[in-house]
């Protein structure tokens, strides 16, 4: 096959290097992506990240996910986690609460939060940039916050530039930002499963600027709701062509939609007139979404190694896949096994939740044949295990 | 070493045991998947079946206690069950209207102290009566054993009267591990590996077809393992009794010895492994309740041809804190299938292709 002999090249060059001649274009992208074998993939997808990461390494990173508030107003189809304002279920964290969760999270060892939330229309910047400074002057921890739709919420509300709105919280102690609401960066599919949602544009825009300011940022990808492979292969150009300009992504994540308890796996038949007849993950007997099988996690993962040729790190997602075919993933291109995660809301609110503890994700990456260790939020490395 | 080991089975030679623990040495999963799969696919295409069918556990009361099992219970203990025939029946009549129809009852329970043999043979003659058309798979090659005993009969007899009252096809339960210092420490109560393939090579001389299993990723070693997977293909070459081979990875919670999940990688590499060794049976089995829905359709790119069933009730592997659900629709189970790049086809209890899905 012709994709698989044009990234064959890939599997003996040492370092893909920026503007690589050999990285795949978005047709072999695609190719490959459609109709390469699951083992050559992966065995493909493995050789580049023992390229990478020679010294047989996997990381993670000790960090909390602290969801300030799950009041918002996009309500996505895809979600189980939002609630209106007026819902008895709709909570927004005391000052107090939140610095009781840092505390814990620093005697756990942990070195990062990750503070999201939905868009709530009640906080403005200047709720944002106290809470930051309150954060840094009680506590050494780096905030890696605010997903792209926040801080585009916050921007509108204050009419500020996205720019501006960045400068105001980095200098109020955000230190880096998280890759989520990324979706599928492809607005035919956006307008379906998060319509209210910021667009790609506006996606990439918030991490470019966060960049250039010199933060740095992870990107991510929501995969396997009613997306085609081109709409994938298109995520992946679009990030991979920013990194090209700011080199500022750590990390990439792909993940697999969870339909459960979600508006989109229970309104699958209006979903499917909308898009007309494909769609694959919906079979014919069943109104439902299935969620994205092994098989196909692992394809999008190893051809996500294949295609972002410039940027180091990929996360295998065990909060959505589970310990074992996490392990797995570390032989189809991830390097990185995410977080510890010492507290999960949202996927958790999709019924899916694989609940683990670091001693767990020690042996499991040792298990696989690998060395863990823990990293920081730059992936610099912490300590060995 | 790998590509040497390639070539011998693709010019139709055995692996040795060396070769087979080089394979399980190997970090190359993807060479080793596609050896697999190539046996695989030689064999039985790019197909892979499923069965409809459930499970029923009469009894978690044993005598045996072995250390890595969370199930059984000893009599009068909290949590002991035993169903009487009426509940058995009931089990199964609700199930078979549910599914339309299911094919097959697996029915695989403790060692009771008391129950006379005469009740497995009611249970097994009523259930045929009620259901003629479900095939009745029965009974580890312990409890056959046990049976023998408490019968005062032999084996041979035991199987004659077994079949006589409806008794189709055995399951592969109970192998564990054959080695017998590896079998001292996990379940010392337990017939020896050698009782256990004379149990079985008497039900196939019998007539009576049987799975074969292996427990694995507790207190073993490669090594345990390859001798294992050697000692039934010895059996099935001299028998050819055996349908599929049933790799069981261990679940550790609430049992004696404790310990660890196995990891994905060791589930895959010992799927892969069984499928080059096992030259001689036809199919191996990726049983989704052990290895979970995900690593099981990854099994089906490693050399596995069989999901095995969508079970309906599990128990055993539950109470050891199995990641899995309690059963799959036929629905699920054709849709792994398919995402893997697979054709389903449902089978009946002997591989017969029931109803074919495009």
């Amino acid at each position: 096959m012709k994709g698989i002999r044009s990234i064959e090249k890939l599997k003996v060059k040492n370092k893909p290097v920026k503007k690589n001649i050999n990285r795949l274009t978005k047709k072999e992208g695609l190719r490959v992506f459609k109709d390469a074998d699951l083992l050559d993939l992966g065995h493909m997808a493995d050789d580049v990240r023992k390229s990478l990461h020679p010294e047989g390494i996997v990381t993670f990173i000790v960090d909390r996910n602290i969801n300030y508030t799950n009041i918002c107003i996009n309500r996505c189809r895809f979600c189980a986690f939002w609630k209106d304002e007026g819902d008895p279920e709709a909570y927004l964290l005391s000052k107090n609460e939140l610095f009781r969760k840092i505390e814990e999270t620093i005697n756990l060892g942990g070195t990062q939060i990750l503070i999201q939330g939905g868009l709530h229309p009640r906080l403005d910047i200047t709720y944002y940039i106290n809470l930051l400074h309150e954060i840094k002057s009680r506590f050494n921890i780096n905030i890696h916050g605010f997903s792209p739709p926040e801080i585009c919420y916050i921007a509108d509300r204050s009419h500020l530039t996205i720019r501006e709105t960045l400068t105001l919280l980095k200098d109020a102690g955000l230190d880096s930002v998280p890759g989520g609401g990324a979706e599928i960066l492809s607005d035919r599919v956006r307008e379906i499963i998060s319509p209210r949602k910021i667009k790609s544009g506006r996606w990439l825009k918030v991490m470019e600027e966060a960049h250039r300011l010199g933060m740095r940022t992870t990107a991510t990808m929501m995969f396997g709701s009613i997306e085609k492979p081109e709409d994938i292969i298109e995520h992946l150009d679009a990030v991979r062509s920013l990194q090209d300009k700011t080199g500022g992504f750590t990390a990439f994540i792909p993940w697999s939609f969870q339909p459960g308890n979600t508006e989109l796996s229970q309104q699958t038949k209006v979903i499917r007139h909308k898009l007309g007849k494909h769609s694959s993950h919906i079979t014919p007997h069943a109104s439902r979404i299935y969620p994205a099988t092994a098989v196909e996690y692992l394809r999008v993962l190893a051809l996500s190694r294949l295609y972002l040729d410039n940027i180091k790190n990929i996360q295998a997602s065990w909060v959505t896949q589970g310990l074992k075919l996490a392990q797995v993933a570390l032989r189809f291109g991830a390097n990185d096994f995410g977080s510890t995660m010492i507290e999960e809301n949202v996927v958790a609110s999709t019924g899916v939740s694989y609940r683990v503890s670091k001693e767990d994700i020690v042996k499991a990456i040792k298990d696989a044949g690998f060395r863990p260790a823990q990293r920081d939020t730059y992936y610099k490395i912490i300590r060995y295990f | 070493m790998l590509v040497k080991i390639r070539d011998r089975v693709f010019s139709g030679k055995r692996v040795s045991r060396d070769e087979a623990l080089e394979l399980f040495k190997s970090d190359d999963i993807f060479s080793l998947g596609a050896l697999a799969s190539s046996v695989a696919e030689k064999k039985n295409g790019k197909k892979v079946s499923f069965i409809r069918n459930r499970h029923v556990t009469p009894t978690n009361i044993c005598v045996n206690r072995c250390r890595f099992c969370a199930f059984s219970r000893s009599k009068g203990e909290e949590g002991a069950f035993e169903l009487t025939l009426e509940e058995i029946l009931k089990r199964i009549r609700a199930l078979n209207s549910h599914l339309k129809t299911i094919s097959e009852v697996h029915i695989v329970g403790g060692l009771h102290p008391d129950w006379p043999f005469e009740y497995y043979l009611e249970m097994l003659l009523e259930i045929k009566r009620k259901f003629p058309e479900i095939h009745i798979k029965a009974f580890t090659a312990v409890e056959v054993d046990y049976m023998s005993r408490i019968s005062g009969l032999s084996l041979e007899e035991t199987f004659i009267v077994l079949k006589k009252h409806g008794l189709d096809l055995m399951p592969g339960g109970g192998a564990e591990i054959f080695d017998s210092r590896i079998r001292s420490r996990l379940c010392p109560e337990k017939i020896s590996g050698e009782r256990w393939l004379k149990v079985i090579e008497t039900a196939h001389r019998s007539g009576i077809k049987t799975n074969a299993t292996m427990l694995y990723g507790h207190i073993e070693n490669y090594e345990h393992r390859v001798e294992h997977l050697f000692r039934l293909r010895e059996l099935q070459d001299i028998t050819g009794g055996f349908q599929a081979f049933i790799p069981l990875s261990y679940h550790p919670k609430g049992t004696e010895i404790g310990g660890f999940y196995s990891s994905g990688i060791d589930d895959l590499k010992t799927i892969a492994v069984s499928r080059i060794v096992l030259d001689n049976f036809p199919h191996i089995t990726a049983y989704w309740i052990m290895l979970g829905e995900k690593i099981s359709q990854l099994a089906l790119h490693f050399g596995a041809s069989d999901l095995s069933g969508t079970v309906i009730e599990e128990k055993i592997t539950h109470s050891a804190g199995a990641l899995s659900g309690e059963s799959m629709t036929p629905e699920q189970l054709i849709y792994l299938i398919k995402r893997a790049g697979k054709i389903p086809v449902e089978r009946d209890s002997f591989y017969r292709k029931v109803k074919s899905e495009k």
